[in-house]
Parts: C-alpha cells; structure tokens; sequence
C-alpha cells in the first residue's frame, strides 16, 4: 500500500472535448467556445482509514461535452453522488459572512489505461483508471479530451507515486436537458483506502501558465490535528485560514446529509486556501492524520518513492559536487596567491 | 620504358576515376537530405535552435515522447500570425505544417532555397505561450 494516501482534490484540468467542431491551431476552444467547467470547493475528511474526498462540479453554461482528471492516491471503493449541502455547511462554518463565496477555481482539464471503474452522475461521466501517464494521456485523445500541453509532465508527477486517476466528462448538453442552470454543482463522494489522507494541489494548476493564479479551498476534517507539508505559512501559496476543533453543530450537520454517516462525534476542522501563481504550485499537501506529525515528502510531491528529489534544481548530489568544485577553485586562487617565485628562489 | 608508361598511364587513370568518384559522391551527398532528429518532451522542442544549410533537402525526424498532439510549423512571422487564428485540425499537406499524433514519429522532407532565420512554433492551444517554439536558421550552404 502505498504510503500516500489520499485523495485527491481538487482540480482538474479543463480539458477539452472535441464532441464538436474543434480545436485547432490557433485559438481554443470547445463546443460552442462558451463552456466551463468551474471547480469549487473541496472536501477531504479522514476517519478509520478511509478518506472522503468530497468536490463539486459546476455547470457554467454552453453546451458540448468537457471533462477534468483527477489524481487519486489509491482505487477507490467507491464513487456516488455527494451531499446536498456538505461544501456549502464547511464554507459556512468558517466563513460565515461568505455563505455563497465559492472560490471557483477554472477547471482545467490512453490506449492502455485500466478502467477500473465507471459511474454516471448525473450530467458527469466518471471513470476511474489505472495507468502510466503514457496510458492516461492516450485514454484522455481516445475519449475526446484535450489536454493542456503541460498535462505530460504533471501526468508524470503525479504517476511517479501513484497510476490510479479519475476522470469526470461533463456533459453540458445534457445538464441542460436535466434542467441545471447555470451554477448549478454536482457533487461527488469519492471513497478511498489510504493511511493518510493527501491532497493534490499541482494539478490545480493544470492548463495554468507562469503567473496566472490558483485559487481554492481546501477543507481537511480529521481525528487528529493535523500536520502539513508543506506547512501553510501564506508565503508558499497556501495559507491556514482556520484550524480548531469542529463544533458539535457542524458535526451534526454534516452527519445527516447524504453519505456522510462516517462522521465523527469529534474532530478536527482545517481549511487550508490556496492563492498561488501557477508557476509556484510545484506541490501537493501531505497530511499526516495520525498524530505523529510526519507529512511524507513523497506525498507533497518533493520527492519520488525511491528518494530522489522532483524538484529541478534541488538535486542536491549535484548541488555538493558543485559547492565542491567551487571550494577547490576558491582554494586554487588562494594557493596561487601565496605562491610567489621569489619563496621559491629562497 | 613501356612498362613504365604503362604503369603511368594505368596510376594516372585511377587517379582519374577516383577523382571522379569523389567528386560525383559529394555531388550526390549535396542532394541526399541532411537529418535531423527532432524530440517533442514535456511539450517542449529539443533542440530548439537548428541550423540548416541553403539549398539541400532537410529530413526532420520528429519524436513525440507525449501522450498528447502535437505540430511543428516552421515558417516566417506572417505564417505563424495567421496559425494563431486558424482552424486547421491536422496539418499533412505541406512538409512545413506538420501535425504528430501522441506518442508517434513524423518525417517530413524540406528545402530552404534561401538564408535566413524561421521558427517553428506548435499552434494548439496554450502550447506556444507554454514555450513550445523553436528557432531555425538557415546558413549559406
């Protein structure tokens, strides 16, 4: 089992569907160039091993078919519609004044991928698969999408710790038959088995370049105070905008809505937000839920399984052979300059 | 006396059409296409600075390592203006419009009649503002 563990958060990849006139050189865009597929906020709550990972899609309007890709940290037992009022309860608990703030982060968006699972929801078509990146991004072509050019390297990133990934295509044509208006979310209650919960945050900036922003909520609900890597200090991009001990009310609440009967009679609530260029997002959150206070490198992205860094420029075997060329050149000049002929002659 | 005439004459005659052969080979190497071999990774060029000579033809051996599409066009700023708000899908009827599939390899032959300096840019959407360009320079011969 692998050590990271969990889910997912939050983004996805707005990634395109050719399900009508396309994309070609130049330009973008979809069906009808209006649709979006906006992501809002996330939920990702821990209790006896299992993570429940809780997002919402949000139909934007227009018409065709868009989708998004989802990193998870293992095969999920299961995949069902979420609650009705789970995103909204969080958001109100610590925002009060913001009832309705969703924080709308854009959603972004292989042959020999595994489906592991498929569940419609709704206007959302959910595939859970298993694969390289190679195979993710093949599936992805052979189902319409299309990617943003960063995708094969944060395909690679994220298939480095973990081959298992969701993918969601929404089906804006038939959200509209359905009666969704515009705003309108789906939710979706992804359960997976994991020692720690995890969240991915690189891919919020997927389709994203240099400064452009990510900006997301992150509400993480677990026994234990958690620790985080990174930790969310505000000037890496993420900040901690509230960690205490869940009210009972909210306890309460969150209970009674749909498939959230796994809620605890006492926990601990964290809201993590994200406001980074997309440039700086080179990480995930690691969590450890246990109490020991050791969040993995590996599942904050900083580092693969078998240690090596993931960082360019980090490597730090490179560094020291460089900081060590650097002193004997420093020692070179220094042994020159003392040197003198006439030491020599005597 | 004859026999060293002979021998002149026959030392003087290999030179000859060894010379010839020489000469006809570099003629003809002037006119094989010259290779280059392309790698698309990450959605970046590599390399993405090329010189070519004027005049000879130029095989480009385009790798792409990603599981996502992909072109190379190369050509003169006028050209890449109006590829930034084409419409063309696929890109197979010019040798310097070239689209390549994921995870697939393209040839495709072509030769710079004059000196100069083109790029080669990759125009779905988002790929030349994530860097996905190159620069192509093409010497005297």
């Amino acid at each position: 089992m692998r050590r990271f563990g969990m889910i997912l958060p939050a983004t996805l990849l707005g990634l395109l569907l050719t399900a009508g006139p396309t994309l070609a050189c130049g330009g973008l865009i979809g069906p009808n160039g209006a649709v979006n597929l906006l992501r809002t906020t996330t939920f990702a709550g821990y209790h006896n091993g299992m993570e429940h990972y809780i997002t919402a899609f949000q139909f934007a309007g227009g018409g065709g078919a868009f989708g998004s890709i989802t990193p998870l940290p293992a095969v999920p037992t299961s995949v069902e519609k979420g609650g009705d009022w789970t995103l909204q309860r969080l958001i109100r608990e610590t925002s009060p004044q913001l009832l309705f703030a969703a924080d709308s982060v854009r959603a972004a968006a292989s042959g020999g991928a595994e489906e592991l699972m498929k569940v419609r929801i709704d206007a959302l078509d959910i595939t859970v698969l298993r694969g390289g990146a190679a195979d993710i991004g093949t599936w992805a072509s052979d189902h319409g999408f299309r990617l943003p050019p960063d995708a094969p390297e944060v395909l690679d990133f994220y298939a480095a710790r973990s081959q298992i990934f969701l993918a969601a295509a929404f089906d804006a044509d038939a959200a509209a038959a359905r009666g969704q208006q515009v705003g309108d979310g789906t939710s979706v209650h992804i359960t997976i088995p994991t020692e720690n919960p995890w969240v991915p945050l690189r891919i919020l900036a997927l389709g994203k370049t240099g400064s452009e922003r990510v900006d997301a909520d992150v509400f993480l609900l677990t026994d234990n105070a958690p620790a985080l890597l990174p930790a969310p200090i505000g000037t890496n991009g993420i900040r901690l905008d509230h960690s205490a001990g869940a009210s009972e009310g909210l306890l309460n609440d969150l209970r009674s809505d749909r498939g959230m009967d796994w809620v605890p009679t006492s926990a601990w609530l964290t809201k993590v937000a994200v406001d980074s260029s997309a440039s700086g997002l080179s990480y995930d959150l690691a969590i450890d839920a246990s109490g020991a206070g050791a969040p993995s490198r590996v599942d904050a992205g900083l580092v693969l399984p078998g240690g090596q860094s993931m960082v360019p420029g980090a490597d730090v075997a490179r560094l020291l052979l460089a900081v060590l060329f650097s002193l004997m050149g420093v020692a070179g000049i220094y042994l020159m300059t003392r040197y003198r002929p006439s030491d020599a002659i005597g | 006396m004859f026999l060293d005439r002979a021998v002149a004459a026959l030392g003087l005659g290999i030179a000859t059409a060894l010379g010839a052969a020489v000469f006809a080979g570099a003629v003809a190497r002037s006119h094989e296409p010259l290779v280059i071999d392309l790698t698309i990774h990450y959605s970046r060029f590599e390399p993405a600075t090329i010189s070519v000579p004027a005049g000879r033809p130029v095989t480009f051996v385009i790798h792409n390592t990603d599981p996502i599409d992909h072109e190379w066009i190369v050509g003169d700023e006028a050209l890449h203006a109006r590829h930034r708000t084409g419409t063309e899908p696929v890109h197979d009827a010019r040798p310097t419009e070239v689209s390549i599939g994921p995870l697939t390899e393209r040839r495709t032959t072509v030769t710079f009649a004059q000196p100069g300096t083109l790029t080669f840019i990759c125009h779905l959407p988002g790929h030349e503002a994530y860097g996905m360009k190159g620069t192509l320079t093409i010497t005297g011969g």
